[in-house]
């Protein structure tokens, strides 16, 4: 058995996806036209808590950032991988027996060895 | 007399390349990773419009959801002060322009031939519902389960790779 | 159906279910208050009408009336994208939600779903990956070091949690294998519950649930006894509304989506009971806002009661902790299955 699905079922998405684009335009224009306005120098510098600022915040920071959203691409991968699996998992079973369970139970040993070896290496580590 | 998927397959495509030329053009690289965002999204588009739409979604999640963010969190830990970038050597910038080119021909030249052979050897035209989840994962798990598997060996050496690169800075 | 009478339905659906997750979402906001001021021993607000019940609407006027400010050292248009963006995420995700079983109007079976497509779950996730940019934009556009701070701690966050999220969802589509939020919510009649088959799955999604709103304990990007006000110190006037009333949307849509994929959705016991369809879609409707009501209750209840995290414990609860425990829930949902198949 094949599943089927259209493409027409995506059109109420488009019909929200106006509605969402619409409101939020017509609201950012609205508190900007009734807004009152009245600039200051010193109104419109950057927060400091009061302190005057010191250099702007175009600055680089912690790479541990960085790591973390390189490893979250990557398992995002995998994760997604899991997807069509899952789905299908009943009727694996059932057509293959152990096979369609063992198939992830490999995919998600590797997976949990690349986990171990990141956390066993410190790169999940905030201090 | 156009039907409603050619109306949206040439808004698509206008957008996509619009989207693509402005991540090439615009000044702050900011701007250009978001019009590579809407690029991601003309392409997730294309997708749903040829019915495959794990795809679409997996597109949105991975390219517009996953790597842009990094691309961003790239873009925002470089040292963006400087108001102009610095001038490029006129033989680099010749360079880049000739070897564009030629990535241009041999795209042209592949697609040409695409076009020649009418019998294309492609599921898809066989069945409109190969893309969808549970149809794509019945083939990934039976036709494709070695190369998933070993792709997931491929997963740990970029892990390894990007912990190797990342301690360097880290201690 | 004709296409005229599809896509006019469609259309009122989508504006009234717009105009519902904004209205709750302001009500929410006195309802927090409210609560908080109950959970502190104090009254909260009570001047605005009757208990306060214009308190919201008071709030969201002020909003729109607010001088907006612009950093100079902004970059304008990023700075308005930013909040634009966090709206706009927070408006897409309820389109996959089924609110209630399919009405019978003149001679018509109206499902109240705005679209029931076959990636329903993953088209969540998509919406939700899209979030991290509104916050991730906004704080790097205002220039300014606490909010460029906050931004960067609340999208390391985000993409953490959405892992998590991703694997705990996986156990709940082995049993349901379908993708479309429909028809796991179909298969979950009468009180055939996800929740009771999966309550560790449960338990992961909510705590997820409550990173990815940035709601307590893990309002780590705008703590502000250390970042000021986080990723929104620069904002005002609307933009900072939209960013606060964003938080409570997907507090609406994140509820909405765990009442209806781990409590049964518009499901309760006894439904069969009901003969006549329309009167079973509007207690099936009630049941699900019932349900929805309950799990923002439990984001607020938890928000006053637990103490921040550290963002070093949090990282280390998203990534050592809920990820291990997600392969571990999905490798014995798939052992029960199997052997209950084989």
């Amino acid at each position: 058995m094949k599943e089927q699905s259209l493409v027409s079922d995506y059109i109420p998405i488009l019909i929200q996806l106006c509605v969402a684009i619409g409101f939020v335009v017509a609201t950012m224009l609205a508190t900007h036209l009734i807004g009152p306005k009245r600039k200051g120098a010193n109104k419109l510098e950057s927060f400091e808590c009061g302190i005057e600022s010191e250099g702007n915040a175009r600055l680089p920071f912690s790479v541990k950032y960085f790591l973390t959203a390189i490893l979250f691409v990557l398992f995002d991968v995998e994760v997604i991988f899991m997807y069509p699996w899952a789905v299908n998992y009943k009727t694996f079973l059932h057509e293959m027996g152990m096979q369609g369970f063992f198939s992830m139970v490999i995919f998600l040993s590797l997976f949990l060895v690349g986990f171990y070896y990141i956390v066993r290496k410190g790169a999940l580590k905030w201090e | 007399m156009y039907n409603i998927s050619e109306v949206a397959f040439y808004g698509l495509s206008t957008l996509a390349i619009f989207s693509a030329l402005m991540v090439v053009f615009s000044r702050n690289p900011v701007h250009s990773v978001l019009y590579l965002v809407v690029c991601f999204f003309a392409i997730s588009g294309h997708f749903l419009l040829l019915n495959a739409q794990f795809l679409f979604v997996v597109n949105i999640i991975v390219y517009a959801g996953a790597i842009m963010v990094l691309f961003l969190f790239t873009i925002m830990m470089l040292n963006l002060n400087r108001e102009s970038e610095p001038h490029k050597n006129i033989i680099l910038k010749l360079a880049a322009v000739v070897s564009g080119c030629l990535l241009l021909l041999v795209l042209v030249a592949a697609l040409k031939g695409a076009e020649t052979t009418t019998a294309m050897p492609i599921d898809a035209i066989k069945d409109p519902n190969i893309g969808l989840v549970k149809n794509l994962g019945k083939e990934l798990f039976t036709r494709f389960v070695l190369p998933f598997e070993i792709s997931s060996i491929l997963f740990i050496a970029a892990m390894v790779g990007t912990v190797m690169l990342g301690k360097k800075k880290l201690t | 159906m004709s296409t005229i009478f599809f896509l006019g339905y469609k259309t009122i659906l989508v504006t009234m279910v717009w105009g519902i997750s904004l209205l709750i979402a302001m009500y929410a906001t006195l309802m927090e208050r409210k609560l908080a001021g109950f959970l502190q021993d104090r009254l909260g607000p009570d001047r605005a009408g009757p208990f306060g019940i214009f308190q919201p609407l008071m709030d969201g006027g002020k909003l729109f009336f607010k001088e907006e400010i612009i950093p100079n050292d902004s970059n304008k248009f990023l700075f308005i994208l930013g909040p634009s963006l966090a709206m706009f995420t927070a408006c897409m995700t309820s389109a996959v939600i089924p609110w209630g079983p399919d009405l019978n109007l003149f001679g018509h079976t109206i499902p109240l779903q705005i679209a029931d497509i076959n990636i329903g779950v993953l088209f969540v996730f998509g919406v939700v990956s899209l979030g991290v940019y509104g916050v991730m934009i906004g704080g790097w556009a205002s220039n300014n070091k606490y909010s460029l701070l906050g931004a960067v701690r609340a999208s390391s966050q985000m993409i953490s949690y959405e892992l998590a999220m991703g694997l705990s969802l996986i156990a709940v589509l082995m049993m349901s294998q379908s993708l479309s939020v429909k028809e796991i919510v179909q298969q979950q009649h009468g009180i055939n519950w996800n929740v009771f088959y999966q309550p560790l799955g449960f338990l992961i999604f909510i705590i997820c649930a409550f990173a990815e709103t940035n709601r307590a304990p893990f309002d780590l990007p705008e703590c502000e006894a250390e970042l000021v006000g986080g990723y929104h110190t620069e904002y005002s006037s609307m933009k900072l509304g939209f960013y606060l009333f964003a938080e409570y949307i997907n507090m609406f849509v994140s509820s909405a989506f765990m009442a209806a994929v781990f409590f049964g959705g518009y499901n309760f016991p006894f439904m069969d009971k009901i003969a006549n369809g329309n009167l079973l879609a509007i207690l099936g409707v009630a049941v699900f806002f019932a349900k929805i009501f309950f799990f923002i209750f439990v984001f607020m209840w938890v928000r006053w009661t637990l103490p921040r995290f550290r963002y070093d414990q949090l990282m280390k609860l998203g990534w050592q902790i809920l990820i291990p425990l997600s392969v571990i829930n999905i490798l014995l949902t798939g052992g029960a299955i199997m052997l209950k198949n084989l």
